[in-house]
C-alpha cells in the first residue's frame, strides 16, 4: 500500500513537474518536485525505499527530459539512500531539519548531476552556484510545506469525518 | 523473504543501483575518440583480464619450457653439438677445397705461361723412408708420363719423375742427395750445378771462387741437363763461403716448400737442351 502511495506521489510530483517547466532559474527548474517526493518516501520508509524510489523517479525523468539516461537516475538514486540513512540515524520530524535536509539533499543533487555531465564533457554549467542556491531554498521552503501538508493532510480529513458521524 | 533481506541490506542495493546506472551512462556516451564508454571500458577491463590470463599462462610455459622441458633441451643441446661438430668438418673440408682450387688455379696459370706440354698431378703419397726424399703421383705411363720428366710447381722446380707406373709415379724431389740440375745465377748469369744435400736444403756445385755471387741472389734452372726448362726457379742463394779448389760453398733455400707439396705439373715436352724461358718466370 505504501509501495503504491510512493508510485502515485512520484507520477504526481512528474506530472506536476511538466507543467512547473517554465518556472526555472539560469536555465534551472527552480524546483524539483520528484526529489522533493524521493526525500519523503526516504524519511518515511528508509535508506532502501528511498534509494528504489530515487532510481525509478530519477530514470522516468531523464527519460522524459534528459539526453542521457541514468545521470539523474543516479542522482536521485544516492540521494534517496543518504536521505534514507540520515532519517534512520537522527530525528527529523521538525521543519528546520527538514529544510536542511532538503538543502543538503538538492545541493548533492545539483553537485552530482551537473560533475557527471561536466565529467563526461556533455554540457557546461557556467556559474552554477545561484541556480542550485535558488533550487536548494524553493525545494527546502516547498518540501516543508509539503511534508506538513502529507502528514497533516490525513489526520485532518479523519478529524473531519469523524466529526460529521458525531453530529449525526 | 529475499525482497525483505535486500532491505535489510541497502548498501548491497545502493552497489547494484550505482553500478546499473554507471552501465547506463556508459553505454550512451562517448569517449573524446568517439568510441562508447561501456565498449572502451569494457574492453579495457577485459584487456586487462586478458593481460593477466596470458601473464599466468607465459608464467606457467616459461616454467614448463625452462625447467619442466629441461630434458628435451638437454637431448636438443646434444643433437646441436653434434651437428655443430659435423658442420665444422664441413667447413674444414670446404677450407681444404677451396686451397686445393686456389692451388690448382695457380697451377693452371703456370701451365698457361709456360707454353709446355705439361699434365696436372696429385701428390698422393710421401717416401717410405727419410733416406730418400721422393713423393709418389697420381699420375704415371697412361698419361704419357715416363723417367726423367720434370716436375714443377707454381713456386719453383719440383724435381723428376724416377719411376713411372701405370698410374702413378715416383719423383725424386731436388732436394734429394742423389738429385742435381743444371743452374744459373739470375743476375750474373754465372752457372754451376745445384745439388740436393738431405737435409732440406740446396748446394750450388763448381761456382769458380772468383764469380760475383751474393746471398740474395735467385737461382734459376739452366736448362743444360735436358731435363728442366730454362729459367724455372730453384731458390735463392742463402750462404757464399769460400770451399776448396777455388769454388764457392753456396747453400740454397729451396723456392718450393717441398713439406706442403700437394699439386704439380709434370712436362711432358722433352727438354734436350731447350732454352725456352717461360713467360712471366725470371
Amino acid at each position: 500500500m505504501r509501495a503504491v502511495a510512493a508510485a502515485a506521489a512520484i507520477v504526481a510530483a512528474l506530472a506536476l513537474q511538466t507543467t512547473l517547466a517554465g518556472l526555472v532559474i539560469r536555465g534551472t527548474a527552480a524546483i524539483d518536485l520528484v526529489l522533493i517526493v524521493i526525500v519523503y518516501i526516504a524519511l518515511k520508509s528508509g535508506p532502501a525505499a528511498g534509494l528504489v524510489g530515487g532510481t525509478a523517479a530519477g530514470l522516468i525523468q531523464d527519460a522524459l527530459s534528459n539526453p542521457i539516461l541514468g545521470i539523474g537516475g543516479l542522482a536521485k538514486t544516492i540521494v534517496g539512500f543518504l536521505a534514507g540513512v540520515l532519517a534512520t540515524q537522527f530525528i527529523l520530524n521538525g521543519p528546520l531539519p527538514r529544510l536542511v535536509l532538503l538543502v543538503l539533499a538538492t545541493v548533492l543533487h545539483s553537485a552530482i548531476f551537473m560533475g557527471l555531465y561536466v565529467l563526461l564533457d556533455l554540457r557546461q554549467f557556467p556559474d552554477p552556484l545561484p541556480s542550485v542556491v535558488g533550487q536548494a531554498l524553493g525545494n527546502g521552503f516547498v518540501g516543508v510545506v509539503a511534508f506538513q501538508l502529507a502528514e497533516w493532510l490525513p489526520g485532518f480529513v479523519d478529524r473531519r469525518r469523524g466529526g460529521r458521524s458525531l453530529k449525526r | 523473504m529475499a525482497l525483505a533481506d535486500i532491505r535489510q541490506r541497502p548498501g548491497v542495493l545502493l552497489g547494484a543501483a550505482i553500478l546499473l546506472h554507471v552501465v547506463l551512462i556508459s553505454a550512451q556516451v562517448n569517449t573524446a575518440s568517439g568510441l562508447p564508454v561501456l565498449q572502451v571500458v569494457t574492453f579495457g577491463s577485459f584487456a586487462e583480464v586478458q593481460r593477466g590470463t596470458m601473464a599466468l599462462f607465459d608464467g606457467l610455459r616459461n616454467f614448463w619450457s625452462g625447467y619442466v622441458a629441461l630434458r628435451q633441451v638437454h637431448a636438443e643441446n646434444d643433437a646441436l653439438k653434434d651437428e655443430l661438430q659435423a658442420l665444422q668438418v664441413r667447413v674444414q673440408q670446404e677450407r681444404a677445397e677451396a686451397q686445393r682450387t686456389d692451388s690448382l688455379r695457380q697451377l693452371l696459370e703456370l701451365r698457361e705461361r709456360a707454353h709446355l706440354d705439361t699434365t696436372a698431378a696429385e701428390v698422393i703419397a710421401a717416401a717410405a723412408s727419410p733416406e730418400f726424399r721422393t713423393v709418389t703421383i697420381d699420375k704415371g705411363t697412361n698419361e704419357g708420363l715416363r723417367s726423367d720428366m720434370a716436375v714443377i710447381s707454381p713456386a719453383g722446380v719440383v724435381g723428376r719423375v724416377i719411376l713411372p707406373a701405370r698410374r702413378a709415379s715416383k719423383v725424386q724431389l731436388l732436394i734429394d742427395r742423389n738429385a742435381a740440375a743444371g743452374a744459373l745465377i739470375e743476375r750474373t748469369r754465372v752457372q754451376g750445378v745445384v745439388e740436393g744435400f738431405g737435409d732440406g736444403s740446396l748446394r750450388m756445385q763448381y761456382v769458380p771462387g772468383t764469380a760475383d755471387v751474393k746471398p740474395g741472389d735467385l737461382l734459376v734452372t739452366s736448362g743444360i741437363d735436358g731435363i728442366y726448362p730454362k729459367g724455372f726457379v730453384i731458390g735463392t742463394i742463402e750462404q757464399v763461403e769460400r770451399g776448396s779448389g777455388g769454388y764457392h760453398q753456396i747453400t740454397v733455400r729451396p723456392a718450393v716448400d717441398f713439406a706442403r707439396l700437394e699439386e704439380v705439373l709434370v712436362v711432358r715436352t722433352p727438354q734436350a737442351f731447350s732454352g725456352d724461358v717461360p713467360e712471366g718466370t725470371p
